[in-house]
C-alpha cells in the first residue's frame, strides 16, 4: 500500500486531514459513528444513515422559514403610545443611509442571503444523487462554493445580537415578539441540525462516482 | 480508521492533499480533478497574507473604540455611546450578564485574536513552547470564535431600525459601526489564510 501509494488507483483509497495533513486509508466507519484525525482530532468522516434526504428536507426547511422571518415582522416596539415593527429585512437596511450602504449590503449577506444560498446549493447538489441521477451541471463548484461561504453565514449570531438589543431597550420601550422573531429562532436550530447530518466526505465521494450513490443509504458497504 | 504510518503526512509521502475535500493527489497536480479547489503542499507564502490582514484589522479596530457606536435620542436628551460605554451602562442598569456579553465579544474575543493569530504567525518560523497540538486548538478556537464578535454590528442594526419613532426615540448608527465590522472581516480574512498543516511541520522546513 505505501509502496503503491503513487499509483492512482490505491492514491483514491486515501485521505488527508485537511488540519494537519495526516495520511489515512479510508474507511467507511459504521453508521452513526465518526472517523476522526488521531492527531488533531478533526473529524474526517462521520456517516449517517439516510443522512443525504434529510439533509434536503433541513435545506428546503430553511430556504421556507428564511423567507417567512425576513419579511414578517420581528419585533416590535412601544413608547408613549408611539409604535414601531421591524422585520429582518428592516434590520438589515439599518445603515442604508450615506456610506453606512456597505455595511447594510455586508449584513444582508451574512445573515440572510449566503445561509439561504448555501441550502439552495446543497439542494441543488443532493437531489439528484438521491434521485440516483448523474449529478447536475457544475454540481461539484456548487458545492465546494456552499462550503467556501461556510464561515459567512451568520444566522445564528444574530439571534444572540437580538437578545442583547432587548436587554439594551426594555427600559427605553415595551418590546413584543412578532412571527418572524419565533421562525428565526427555530430557523437556527434546522442549520444547527442540517449541518450535524452534512457528511462532506461522503458527499464528495457520491460526487465522484455517481453510479453508487449515497453511502449512507447502503448502510454496510465500505468505501 | 487505519494510520498509514505512525502519522505520516501527505506531503512526506510525495502526494498533495485537497483541503476542501481531502481527497490526496501526485504532487504535482495543481488543481483537484475532484473538486476544482486549488492543490498547494503548504501555503507558505500565505503568512505575507496573514500579516497583512491581520495590521488592517488592528488599524479598523482604533476607530471603532474611539467613534461612538450607537446616536440615542429621546425627547430631551441625546446621548451617544462607545463599544466599552456602551456596556459599562448596560452594567449600570444591572445587566451584568449581558454587559458580560458585549465586553466578551467586542473586547476580549477581538484582542485575543489579535494576539492569538501574531503568536500563530510567528510561531510558524521559530520553535515556541507550545506544542503543536496547543498551537492548533488555539487556532480552531480562533477560527470558532471569531465570527461571534459581529454581535455588536448586529445590535446596532437592530436597535437603529426598531427604534424610529419619531421625535420621542430614535437610534442612529455611529461610524464605530463600519470600523468594527470591517476589523471583524479582516481578522476573519487572517484567520482564513493561515494553513494549520504549517503548524504540524517542523518549522525549519517552513522558512522560504
Amino acid at each position: 500500500m505505501i509502496d503503491s501509494a503513487r499509483s492512482d488507483a490505491s492514491v483514491s483509497e486515501l485521505i488527508a486531514c485537511p488540519q494537519c495533513d495526516a495520511l489515512y486509508n479510508a474507511v467507511l466507519p459504521d453508521m452513526g459513528q465518526r472517523a476522526t484525525c488521531g492527531r488533531c482530532h478533526t473529524v474526517l468522516i462521520a456517516p449517517r444513515r439516510g443522512a443525504f434526504l434529510r439533509v434536503i428536507a433541513f435545506s428546503i426547511t430553511i430556504v421556507i422559514l428564511m423567507t417567512g422571518a425576513t419579511f414578517f415582522p420581528f419585533l416590535s416596539v412601544r413608547v408613549a403610545g408611539l409604535k414601531n415593527a421591524s422585520s429582518v429585512f428592516d434590520a438589515t437596511l439599518a445603515f442604508v443611509d450615506g456610506p453606512m450602504i456597505a455595511l447594510s449590503v455586508a449584513v444582508t449577506a451574512v445573515i440572510v442571503l449566503i445561509p439561504v444560498l448555501r441550502a439552495m446549493l446543497v439542494i441543488y447538489v443532493l437531489t439528484p444523487l438521491v434521485l440516483d441521477r448523474r449529478p447536475l451541471p457544475g454540481a461539484r463548484k456548487a458545492f465546494r462554493w456552499s462550503e467556501t461561504m461556510k464561515p459567512w453565514s451568520m444566522a445564528e449570531i444574530f439571534v444572540i445580537g437580538v437578545a442583547v438589543a432587548l436587554v439594551k431597550i426594555s427600559d427605553l420601550a415595551r418590546v413584543d415578539y412578532g412571527p418572524a422573531f419565533w421562525m428565526f429562532a427555530a430557523l437556527v436550530i434546522v442549520i444547527t441540525v442540517q449541518d450535524g447530518y452534512m457528511d462532506r466526505w461522503s458527499i464528495w465521494k457520491a460526487l465522484d462516482n455517481p453510479r453508487q450513490p449515497d453511502p449512507s443509504r447502503s448502510g454496510d458497504s465500505a468505501a | 480508521m487505519s494510520v498509514v504510518d505512525a502519522y505520516v503526512t501527505a506531503r512526506a509521502r510525495g502526494l498533495v492533499a485537497c483541503t476542501r475535500c481531502t481527497r490526496v493527489w501526485p504532487i504535482g497536480e495543481t488543481r483537484c480533478p475532484r473538486c476544482g479547489s486549488i492543490l498547494i503542499s503548504r501555503r507558505t507564502r500565505s503568512l505575507q497574507r496573514v500579516w497583512a490582514w491581520l495590521i488592517v484589522g488592528i488599524i479598523c479596530y482604533v476607530p471603532a473604540n474611539l467613534y461612538p457606536m450607537l446616536r440615542t435620542q429621546t425627547l430631551f436628551t441625546s446621548s451617544e455611546s462607545t463599544i466599552v460605554g456602551g456596556a459599562i451602562e448596560i452594567a449600570h442598569y444591572g445587566s451584568y450578564g449581558i454587559a458580560a456579553i458585549i465586553l466578551a465579544a467586542s473586547v476580549l474575543i477581538p484582542v485575543g485574536k489579535f494576539i492569538s493569530i501574531a503568536y500563530l504567525a510567528l510561531s510558524m518560523r521559530r520553535t515556541v513552547r507550545l506544542s503543536s497540538h496547543a498551537r492548533h486548538k488555539l487556532y480552531e478556537i480562533v477560527e470558532f470564535i471569531g465570527r461571534w464578535s459581529m454581535i455588536d454590528v448586529f445590535v446596532v442594526a437592530i436597535l437603529s431600525s426598531l427604534v424610529q419613532l419619531s421625535s420621542v426615540a430614535s437610534i442612529q448608527p455611529g461610524p464605530a459601526a463600519i470600523t468594527f465590522a470591517l476589523s471583524v472581516i479582516f481578522t476573519m480574512l487572517a484567520a482564513l489564510s493561515f494553513d494549520p498543516r504549517m503548524i504540524w511541520d517542523d518549522p525549519k522546513d517552513n522558512n522560504p
